[in-house]
């Protein structure tokens, strides 16, 4: 089977069949990481652009490596976030990069759709890396292979996803997935994260993080920054880890054999006691590794690999 | 010499006035209404025959709310392009908003557009700011841009958040005997919001602007303008809850007058799709409840009048990121397309439709148009509201081209526009 796509700009738009294909793929790349020689010859001769338009040195440099595995170019760009004012759009740089003849570009960007509208409009293949609040497919299919991994797969799964639901786009892109391969999500966070008519994309809201945790089969929980949020959400971080923090207590409220899982950097005390988060529970540091597999999945199915 | 549009259904709603007639235009003026056929009388002197068979003749449509850019963003639109775009749709006469670059704020600006607005096609009546920079910090000199020759006073783009700067301002604006036009949003509630919070802003991960944004300063400037007893305009009404509160206000006799634009009557949140920037303005298109609630309020009358809030952008502020895009798309020419797309699905009479782009306009600013009663300026638009047209980047005579219509086909074909008697639009 191959890719009938060649962009991934979501998990929204991903059927069952592509997701499966996805996971499946990463898994075989996955010993690669184990070997001695660490590269095979799958993507020589293609060259792949990192597009960054928000910093982000984990996401890059994985993507990174994994095009380096497969043997392709890489080339990075590090760009200005804005592109009100320069008198050249966002299209317009692009435009200039796809002169260089690209097989696929990776973009990550602080405003949702960039990917979208960038796909629109070029010939190369797009992986969104990240854009805005919206989607971030390469971080939710590695969350996914990890829990495929462990669970043995998502039918009647209960997954809990805490924290700053509108903000996240780790948190948009497990719900599509998760949902769609036949888990159960709920959400749960301060009222003030919760986004309107989140429950028409097949999640339920907790309206406690207690209730959220009773008999969950995993927890996933988000990055909070209180001090990057431009518009006050919320009142103290004491606050938050009181309410809607992690801690042992409430971890008793799922599975005995649930785990924990996070999209890192974490703040310790903050949405996750430290405790916790270094418990035998906890699957923040495994995530790196799955995240090169994953990504090398991706860059060579949108080039046309198959298996 | 002497025109004569003849064998045309003339509405005319100020007069009252549906059915076919035929209507004669001596020098700027309109002479006189008559018996089809009947123009002519016994007269013997030449005349011009315009045929408008099939066509419905109107007085020439107002739009209480166009963005010309003229000074400061030239290359957007001018008062001369805007005025091409006004008449191919029909319109007549254009009220412009101040947030020009300078802004509008002093009598030196609103003699310069009415010195430009000499050469535009159709009558231009300028709108000054009621704060200076529209910065919400000092009022304008309000007489001051009267005597030059504004039509009313309004921050539109902007919000003024100090109730008690509003406050005077409604009172000096009584005083002077002007309409204040209010783009009611509150600015905290508003911020850095993209498009309508709802289910497609959480879907699309946009940052959301609740309809209360919009309601809590519709009924924050209701009261106050009673409390000053002056006349109070909200611009562009987008949600139900606004609608509600304008009609409570009606009731209890505040004076109090509303718009609604085309784009907010015809499309939803959801249209925004898959991030198209041409479907972002200010307010936001709202959900689907919010649109049938405005065309309600517009059959029934709480909504006085339609504007467009004609906002011409070029695709430096366009073709970009979302949530960096400028808000507004253009709309004078397909204003009246749009309208009686209503009209034919039955939620409007072409008789209030025509109202709501002439006469109530023209009462809302006192302004000498909106009617061919005898004596008033011969401003006539002839239009075929059965043949369609096709909406598309050629035909659009507008500098920019910011329009989600585009490739929309639309009933309602304008074969003349008539300004002071002359003929500066026909239609082909
Ligand atoms: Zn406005």
């Amino acid at each position: 089977m191959k890719l009938n796509r060649k962009d991934i700009l979501g998990l929204k738009d991903l059927s069952v069949e592509e997701i499966n294909l996805i996971l499946d793929t990463a898994d075989s790349f996955r010993d690669i990481a184990t070997r001695k020689r660490k590269k095979v010859p799958t993507l020589q001769g293609n060259t792949v652009v990192n597009l960054f338009y928000e910093k982000s040195t984990r996401t890059r440099t994985s993507f990174e490596i994994a095009a380096k595995r497969l043997s392709a170019d890489t080339v990075n760009f590090v760009a200005a976030e804005s592109s009100v004012g320069k008198g050249e759009t966002f299209i317009d740089t692009v435009k200039n990069i796809e002169a260089m003849h690209p097989d696929v570009i990776v973009v990550r960007h602080s405003s949702a759709g960039a990917p979208h509208m960038l796909a629109k409009m070029i010939k190369p293949g797009v992986i969104n890396a990240g854009d805005g609040a919206h989607e971030h497919p390469s971080q939710a299919l590695l969350d996914m292979s990890m829990i495929r991994d462990e669970k043995g797969g998502f039918a009647g799964l209960e997954v809990a996803i805490i924290g700053d639901i509108a903000h996240s786009r780790v948190a948009r892109s497990n719900i599509y997935g998760l949902t769609r391969m036949g888990a159960k999500v709920r959400v749960s966070g301060p009222a003030t994260m919760i986004p309107p008519g989140i429950e028409r994309l097949g999640v339920t809201v907790a309206p406690t993080i207690e209730e959220a945790l009773r008999g969950v089969d995993v927890i996933m929980m988000l990055r909070i920054q209180l001090e990057r949020q431009a518009r006050p959400l919320f009142s103290s971080t004491r606050e938050y880890s009181r309410f809607f923090g992690l801690n042992e207590q409430r971890v008793r409220l799922a599975r005995p054999d649930a785990f924990i899982m996070h999209p890192g950097p974490i703040n310790r005390g903050v949405e996750i006691d430290s405790a916790v988060a270094d418990s035998e529970r906890s699957r923040i540091l495994n995530q790196v590794t799955n995240g090169v597999a994953v990504r090398m999945a991706l860059l060579y199915l949108v080039t046309g690999g198959g298996n | 010499m002497k025109t004569i549009i003849a064998g045309g259904r003339v509405i005319d709603a100020a007069q009252k006035l549906d059915g076919p007639h035929d209507v004669v235009i001596s020098g700027k003026v309109i002479e006189k209404i008559t018996a089809p056929g009947r123009g002519r009388g016994g007269s013997k002197e030449k005349f011009r025959l315009i045929d408008a068979k099939d066509c419905v003749v109107s007085p020439g449509l107002i739009d209480m709310h166009v963005h010309l850019r003229e000074p400061g963003y030239e290359g957007k639109e001018t008062i001369y392009t805007g005025s091409q775009a006004a008449v191919a749709g029909g319109f007549t006469s254009i009220v412009c908003m101040a947030n020009t670059n300078p802004v509008n704020d002093n009598q030196a600006v609103t003699g310069y557009i009415l010195g430009r607005a000499k050469e535009a096609l159709c009558n231009v009546y300028p709108v000054g700011a009621t704060t200076i920079g529209l910065a919400d910090q000092n009022m304008a000199d309000l007489g001051e841009l009267k005597a030059a020759g504004v039509v009313a006073y309004s921050d539109d783009g902007c919000c003024v958040m100090n109730a008690e700067m509003q406050r005077r301002i409604f009172e000096m604006a009584g005083q002077y005997d002007m309409p204040v036009l209010v783009h009611a949003e509150d600015a905290n509630l508003a911020a850095d919001g993209a498009m309508h919070e709802g289910f497609t802003s959480t879907e699309l991960a946009l940052t959301g602007i609740p309809a209360a944004a919009e309601e809590v300063m519709v009924a924050r400037d209701i009261l106050l303008a009673r409390l000053a007893g002056s006349r109070l305009h909200i611009q562009h009404v987008s949600t139900a809850g606004a609608v509600e509160l304008i009609r409570w206000a009606k009731k209890r006799k505040i004076r109090v007058t509303c718009e609604v634009t085309p784009h907010h009557f015809t499309l939803i949140d959801e249209d925004v799709g898959d991030y198209s920037t041409t479907c972002k303005v200010s307010p936001p298109l709202r959900s689907a409840a919010d649109r049938t609630a405005l065309q309600k309020a517009m059959a029934d009358g709480v909504i006085d009048a339609i504007a467009t809030d004609h906002a011409p952008h070029g695709i430096l502020l366009k073709q970009i990121e979302f949530d960096q895009a400028a808000n507004g798309m253009i709309g004078l020419e397909t204003a009246l397309g749009l309208t009686l797309l209503l009209v034919r699905t039955k939620k409007l009479s072409l008789h209030r439709a025509l109202e709501m782009l002439t006469v109530k306009p023209a009462e809302i600013l006192r302004l000498n148009a909106g009617s061919l009663a005898p004596g008033r300026p011969a401003d006539v638009c002839v239009f075929n509201p059965d043949h369609t047209f096709v909406y598309n980047e050629e035909v659009i005579r507008s500098k920019s081209k910011n329009s989600p219509f585009v490739g929309w086909e639309l009933p309602g074909k304008v074969y003349f526009t008539l300004v002071d008697g002359r003929v500066v639009y026909t239609g082909s």
